[in-house]
């Protein structure tokens, strides 16, 4: 058994609870022990971090403080939270100023930091923690003939992340440890629009098509990513980018874990599939 | 909402020093001007001044032009840029902390929605201490443009029907104690 702290993040309760209620039970199948961290608040995203500065480095170093507590490395199935909590655990690191403001501010609560929390994905934990190989050994329900594209998105590999920043790997010998087929395609780490979906629609509803159609054409039947943005915005902006591009992509996107989860044999019910907005039934109907 | 306090610089502080102070900011000084940012960028195209005009207009001292404009708003945190760049100046994190500046000297430009997305992401964070994104979307909405939503009421719908558009929010149990850390973190100021 190996054990973590865990951190949802805010999506995995709301528009990515196909993320969060996926995650405990390939965690468990797994031999993973993820303790959710005791009262956790939002890591402050992007918009926080870019609006005010010393505020939201304080409040993500609210949940490093109570997760020093716990001893353990802090693990997130969120792209953003992990690019987030881990950019501020760098600066607080190596900027001494700033830490020393930062801890001023968690005082106030009697919290301190001292730096010594690892902040992790769990996709980089499944990589290397627990490995393909082993996923492999566990495997019930080979995903034999299905042709899956690894979306990885951005902020799992970029800035600092694990795999190769611009032709990562490690998601696609995941899905090969299912005994799925990967297709290679070109766009695999490139932008979605992230957040802009909502201040600049036309913008993201661009890259959209470009990824949909860059992983059409390869002839995936389905997108696998761990990213709870690029999964809204490939699930359930997809009729969006069908009518303003006279497109008719039907592709399902599954949470990663939502995939590790089928060829486990987890029950589907279990994995949340209903709520995945293109219905990734037609396609899973083999294999579950 | 946070009343916005228009902050200005201090006397005898240059732009880049400015940018430099924020976390991430720092290396700017190094800069080739090669256009590797610009280049990799996948919004460039919508930026009144592209990522390595961004970088030059900060050493130009140009800020009112450059924090009035729609560019870094346009960053959608893809890090292409920071992988790519010689050397290692960090531009997306230069674009953060040049938003960071913007709202903080009131020079946020009313030409992109991006300003006001932040915000409603700010207010609801601090508000329950975790996000509650149909509130914050509504929000949104109401503030730039209420005919939007009926183009995207589908996606909001689906979601719904899907379980994933909770009509209530999470609250947590700490948010006196949070409170009291950001409203410390407010009166430090600065970063």
């Amino acid at each position: 058994m190996k054990y973590y702290t865990y951190y949802p993040g805010c999506s995995a309760e709301a528009t990515a609870t196909p993320l969060g209620l996926s995650v405990p039970p390939v965690a468990k199948a797994l031999d993973m022990e993820l303790a959710e961290l005791e009262d956790w608040n939002c890591c402050g995203s992007t918009p926080y971090h870019s609006t005010y500065k010393l505020e939201a480095s304080a409040m993500a170093a609210r949940n490093l403080a109570l997760a020093e507590k716990t001893g353990l490395d802090l693990v997130t199935p969120c792209s953003n939270c992990y690019v987030v909590l881990a950019s501020v655990n760098t600066h607080l690191k190596e900027l001494p100023a700033f830490r020393e403001k930062v801890n001023e501010a968690l005082a106030a609560a009697d919290l301190t930091y001292g730096g010594g929390v690892k902040v992790r994905h769990l996709v980089e934990v499944l990589y290397t923690d627990i490995t393909p190989e082993v996923i492999a050994s566990k495997v019930t329900k080979p995903l034999k003939g299905l042709k899956v594209a690894a979306y990885y998105g951005c902020q799992l590999v970029r800035p600092d992340g694990f795999d190769d920043p611009e032709s990562p790997h490690s998601l696609d010998e995941m899905v090969t440890s299912l005994g799925a087929e990967t297709v290679p395609w070109e766009l695999k780490a490139r932008c979605c629009g992230s957040s802009l979906i909502m201040p600049e629609p036309d913008v993201a509803l661009g890259l959209i098509n470009k990824l949909l159609k860059n992983a059409q054409e390869h002839g995936a039947q389905c997108l696998i990513t761990p990213c709870p943005l690029c999964q809204i915005n490939l699930d359930a902006y997809q009729s969006q980018v069908n009518s303003k591009f006279n497109t008719s992509y039907n592709l399902p996107v599954l949470f990663v874990t939502q995939l590790i989860g089928i060829a486990l044999g987890i029950p589907a019910k279990e994995l949340a599939l209903e709520k995945n907005i293109v219905s990734p039934m037609r396609v899973l109907a083999p294999y579950l | 909402m946070d009343e916005t306090i228009a902050v200005a610089p201090a006397a005898g502080v240059s732009f880049t020093d400015e940018v430099c102070s924020i976390p991430g900011g720092d290396a700017i000084r190094s800069c080739i001007q090669c256009g590797m940012c610009t280049g990799s960028c996948p919004t460039a195209n919508n930026w009144d001044y592209p990522p390595r005009r961004v970088i030059a207009m900060v050493r130009a001292g140009m800020r009112e032009e450059l924090l009035s404009s729609n560019s870094m708003w346009f960053c959608a945190s893809c890090y292409t840029c920071t992988v790519r760049c010689p050397r290692d100046i960090k531009p997306a994190d230069i674009m953060h902390a040049l938003e960071v500046l913007s709202i903080r000297s009131g020079l946020s430009t009313k030409q992109s929605r991006t300003p006001i997305m932040y915000q409603c992401f700010v207010d609801s964070a601090k508000g329950n201490g975790r996000v509650y994104e149909l509130g914050m979307m509504i929000k949104l909405f109401l503030k730039t443009n209420p005919f939007a939503a009926f183009k995207l009421a589908p996606v909001g719908l689906g979601l719904f029907l899907h379980g994933r558009m909770p009509l209530r929010p999470t609250r947590i149990k700490g948010m006196k104690e949070l409170k009291v850390i950001l409203d410390k973190a407010k009166k430090l100021g600065g970063c």
